[in-house]
């Protein structure tokens, strides 16, 4: 009776009964999350194409351009004329630049003198360039390859060796699971970044590095998950069946236990996918991760922090603002989108972290 | 008149037109629509109906513990020992909850604390009401357990409640329940999970129980087995309301309404034999936009014209039996 | 318990076990030690004499036991960047990674365990609103990023605080912070939906039905049960401290070990680095074992199984 009792009450019939079901609408489906999903996606695979710049293009002469939406921030001083300008003086101005404002101008006037603060943007550089005069939006899209590489390849070799060892422990039982599963449990306990760190130290850089470590962090979870679905199909009627009509383990695994484990297996990578873009991230950051020059957006956040001095006025916040919000918005997206799978698919797993 | 004075004084819990209902997204949902019963000293009322009928809302109601919101007790009073709960504020209705009238829950696996021993899960109730230092708490605690047939109590009150066995623990939940002497104690289905052996002896317990202290016992159940063998009198729910009551007498011999007699035709008996149980057909109604009728109409096998438009009125069929049906009149 | 503790403290003890190979392995793999100790003018005698001292011509497997045993002894190694013994620049630095780590631990259990409750008694109110928009950025946002923004906003357009650096009482703020953000997200979602679970259990009905007041079914008997799965994430919720104090003090340049883990990082200082790493490491192990008593500790079950 009172299960069926949400806590929601009934909307308000005068003020909108369109708007709440349009609310309803975005409560129900994850319209939003998979929309930006997708829009890295894209911007992940066409890169070359849709990237207005190339993301690795320097130009000295436009470093820290501020996004498109900024006006120049100038300020009027009164200036000297004086033949040479002193370092550290009053403010001076040369004759020769004096003259370029005001022809009249002769040694010893005062003049205003128009001083740009900080350039105003232009649609060149939509987002903004950054301290080497990169195009900030084009590296974001660059970046998104690195970041969906580093998941997509982490989580079919790690979801693979995960799925292998969990089915394995999970059918067999006793020593084989024990050893598997204290195999997971120590690996769970390592902290993970920290051998990261040891890893590039000793080997260097490289995404194939960042991928193998991500790789050895995400099996276990995999693992876990499936041997406690297989422990709990293998006494199924269907499972006995297939053994007495003859079926080899291997066919019993993979044809008769394997796709009953299939929508957990979705709902845990969606999830994980979520960790090990942040987990590459982050590794990038630090510097431990895909080297410079790649565009990577741990790599961008790191970039713009030693540029932020001057705040919103001065400061060339923009160049660490903007990766990090699409790092956000894509761990938001994919975390939005694994929890309604967890609960479409399968409301057992909400345990599944 | 002077036996009619006794009963009336003999009276500890009188619900009156007693209203629950829940503000859902699909509209208002009467989980009770007005019942109303009494009960005396020493009885044991059994109150049947298919779940969804509303018996559970009507025992939260009388806790009054219907989570608010999105429940709300519309109208009604309920009378116990001179004072009408719905009237109490929320600290005086928590000094009447467990110490005049108590609770003993549907499934003995979960209904106690996995995280507190049995000692201080009986002793909380105690300790709450009755202004007594803790040694006494405790030892009444003991006295309890020792009521309801718990063996070694002592070391028992250490023990937490994985430790102990279902029905171990449903003689725990029986034993908070009893713990302050109440006037009113209220079964929801206390023995659903429990195999039948052990049901038979809580079943004895409770009504042992119930003749030492003198409580009137309300048995919340969808099972005529337990009613037969317990209750004194009947109240059959359906749809949130009353639609038959007397004593167990008269509901087995003179069912009167005619979900009363399917319910019965539903249980199997021993001395007949019978090729196949018979069952209602149909699904209980959903409890919002309720037509107005009565709403047993479709699938009731006596159905007219009448029963889709009016509720039918309540018809004494006997003294203390009556039913609302419109074949009655 | 006995048996579930011993199991615990036995999973520790490997996992140390297994972080120290990891190194020794790494570190025997990242060349022979000679060419940073060794300057240009030594002589192939001092190769070999530093060889010995070093114990470089014993078997792999006796390196490891002595590197296993100096570990032990508090010796690991001496750092190339500093020339003085890694131990005492681990715990020169050691109190200001413990300072942060404990001032964020304790912002995520006053903001995370108060927000997790308020939100799941008033559900669908503000409260629960502000909880949910914190939750998705704590555990959406990447601390590096959210600290920040955080000094963008507070240390530069604001100049209410510090930026960097351990100079004043209020430098700990944005740090702690940053770095709290995270559990409290993950401590309010957990304890949200532990309370919602129990708050709908059958022995809350019956505490409630005992006549206990509504303030003391959540205090007392719903909070503890609330407690448990928050304790059971914190085990790897710890890990996140340990990786996040690495990013959080290299946003901020705070003087601590995770710093220092990332400057070995880059000047190259195999010693120091591989030595910050086990004493994280054990940090870490000895917290998770904590916690796993603290479990046994508030669930009988465990306790008693």
């Amino acid at each position: 009776m009172a299960a069926d009792v949400g806590g929601v009450l009934t909307p308000s019939k005068t003020t909108g009964f369109r708007l709440s079901g349009i609310y309803y609408f975005f409560r129900r489906w994850p319209v939003i999350p998979v929309f930006l999903l997708a829009l890295v996606l894209f911007a992940g695979v066409t890169a070359p194409l849709i990237a207005p710049h190339d993301p690795n293009l320097q130009s000295l002469t436009e470093r820290k351009q501020p996004p498109f939406w900024y006006s120049a921030k100038t300020e009027t001083q009164i200036q000297t004329v004086v033949q040479r300008v002193l370092p550290g003086s009053a403010p001076q101005i040369s004759l020769s630049d004096a003259q370029k404002i005001n022809p009249a101008a002769q040694i010893g006037d005062t003049i205003e003198v128009e001083q740009v603060l900080r350039p105003g943007g232009s649609t060149k550089f939509l987002l903004g360039s950054d301290q080497l005069g990169r195009d900030i939006l084009s590296r974001i899209i660059y970046g998104a390859r690195i970041s969906l590489l580093a998941a997509a390849v982490t989580l079919v070799v790690g979801g693979c060796v995960g799925v292998l060892l969990g089915l394995v422990a999970g059918w067999y039982g006793g020593l084989v699971d024990e050893a598997v599963m204290r195999f997971v449990d120590i690996l769970l306990a390592i902290p993970l970044v920290l051998i990261a760190l040891v890893m590039v130290a000793t080997l260097g850089a490289s995404l194939t590095i960042i991928v193998a470590v991500l790789t050895i962090f995400i099996w276990p979870r995999f693992a876990r998950q499936l041997r406690g679905e297989v422990l709990q199909l293998k006494n199924m009627d269907f499972v006995s069946l297939a053994r007495v009509a003859g079926a080899s383990t291997p066919r019993i695994l993979f044809v008769h236990i394997f796709p009953g484990t299939i929508n957990t297996l979705i709902v845990v990578a969606t999830l994980q996918v979520g960790i090990v873009i942040l987990l590459e991230a982050t590794l990038s950051f630090l510097g431990a991760g895909v080297p410079p020059p790649t565009a990577t957006w741990g790599g961008m956040v790191s970039d713009g922090r030693n540029y932020l001095a001057g705040g919103f006025t001065t400061g060339s916040w923009w160049i660490s603002t903007f990766p990090g919000i699409a790092i956000v918005l894509t761990v938001m997206s994919l975390n939005l989108f694994g929890d309604w799978l967890r609960d479409k698919l399968d409301p057992r797993l909400r345990q599944i972290e | 008149m002077v036996t009619q004075a006794a009963t009336e004084r003999d009276v500890v819990l009188r619900v009156n037109d007693l209203r629950t209902y829940f503000q859902t997204r699909w509209g208002t949902v009467k989980a009770v629509d007005g019942i109303s019963f009494d009960l005396r000293r020493g009885e044991t009322l059994g109150i049947v109906g298919e779940s969804g009928s509303g018996k559970s809302v009507t025992m939260l109601s009388l806790m009054r513990l219907i989570p608010m919101p999105p429940g709300r007790i519309v109208s009604g009073s309920i009378m116990l020992d001179g004072e009408d709960l719905l009237q109490l504020s929320d600290g005086e209705m928590n000094r009447v909850r467990g110490s005049k009238i108590a609770l003993i829950i549907q499934d003995p696996m979960t209904s106690l604390n996995p995280v507190f021993t049995i000692g201080n899960q009986v002793s909380e109730a105690i300790a709450i009401h009755q202004n007594i230092p803790k040694r006494s708490v405790m030892e009444q605690a003991l006295s309890v357990l020792r009521k309801v047939n718990i063996p070694a109590a002592e070391s028992r009150m250490r023990d937490y409640p994985h430790q102990l066995s279902g029905g171990m623990r449903q003689r725990v939940v029986g034993a908070i329940g009893i713990s302050c002497q109440p006037q009113v104690l209220i079964a929801d289905e206390p023995t659903t999970s429990l195999d039948v052996t052990i049901q038979a002896q809580y079943l004895a317990l409770l009504k042992e129980l119930q003749q030492d202290s003198n409580v009137a016992l309300i048995f919340i159940t969808h099972d005529f087995g337990i009613v037969a063998k317990m209750c004194d009198r009947v109240a059959v729910m359906y749809a949130g309301r009353i639609v038959e009551q007397g004593s167990v007498r008269d509901i087995f011999n003179r069912p009167s309404h005619p979900y009363t007699e399917a319910l019965l035709a539903s249980v199997p008996r021993m001395e007949e034999d019978v090729d196949r149980l018979y069952s209602i057909e149909g699904q209980p109604p959903t409890l919002h936009d309720l037509p107005p009728g009565c709403p047993f109409a479709d699938r009731c096998q006596y159905v007219m014209e009448r029963c889709r438009e009016e509720y039918p009125t309540r018809t004494t069929i006997s003294e203390g039996h009556d039913a609302s049906c419109w074949r009655l009149i | 318990m006995q048996k579930y503790l011993v199991r615990r403290l036995g999973l520790a003890v490997v996992t140390i076990i297994a972080v120290s190979l990891i190194i020794f392995i790494m570190s025997r793999a990242s060349g022979d030690p000679r060419h940073i100790m060794l300057d240009d003018y030594s002589t192939d005698e001092d190769w070999e004499r530093m060889g010995q001292v070093l114990g470089l011509d014993k078997p792999y497997w006796q390196q490891y036991l002595i590197f296993l045993r100096d570990a032990v002894q508090g010796d690991l190694g001496q750092s190339v960047k500093e020339g003085r013994p890694v131990t005492d620049v681990i715990l020169e630095r050691l109190p200001a990674t413990l300072y942060l780590g404990l001032t964020a631990f304790a912002i995520s259990l006053l903001v995370g365990i108060p927000l997790g409750i308020l939100s799941s008694i008033k559900r669908g109110s503000l409260i629960d609103q502000i909880g949910k928009i914190v939750a998705m950025l704590g555990q959406s946002a990447p601390p590096f990023w959210l600290g920040i923004m955080l000094i963008i906003f507070f240390a530069v357009a604001w100049e209410i605080l510090p930026p960097y650096g351990w100079d004043d009482w209020n430098s700990i703020v944005l740090p702690a912070v940053t770095l709290g953000w995270y559990y409290a997200a993950a401590n309010l979602r957990l304890v949200r939906s532990a309370m919602l679970d129990v708050l709908d259990s059958e022995y809350i009905k019956l505490a409630r039905a005992k006549g206990v007041p509504y303030r003391g079914v959540v205090l007392r008997h719903a909070f503890r049960n609330a407690l448990i799965p928050p304790l059971t994430f914190a085990g790897v919720t710890l890990g996140a401290l340990v990786t996040g104090s690495l990013v959080v003090e290299t946003v901020f340049a705070w003087p601590g070990l995770g710093k220092l883990a990332i400057d070995a990082l880059f000047a190259f200082d195999y010693p120091l680095l591989q030595g910050v790493v086990i004493v994280f490491t054990l940090l870490y192990v000895l917290a998770a074992f904590s916690v796993d008593v603290l479990y046994a500790y508030i669930d009988p079950r465990i306790r008693y199984a």
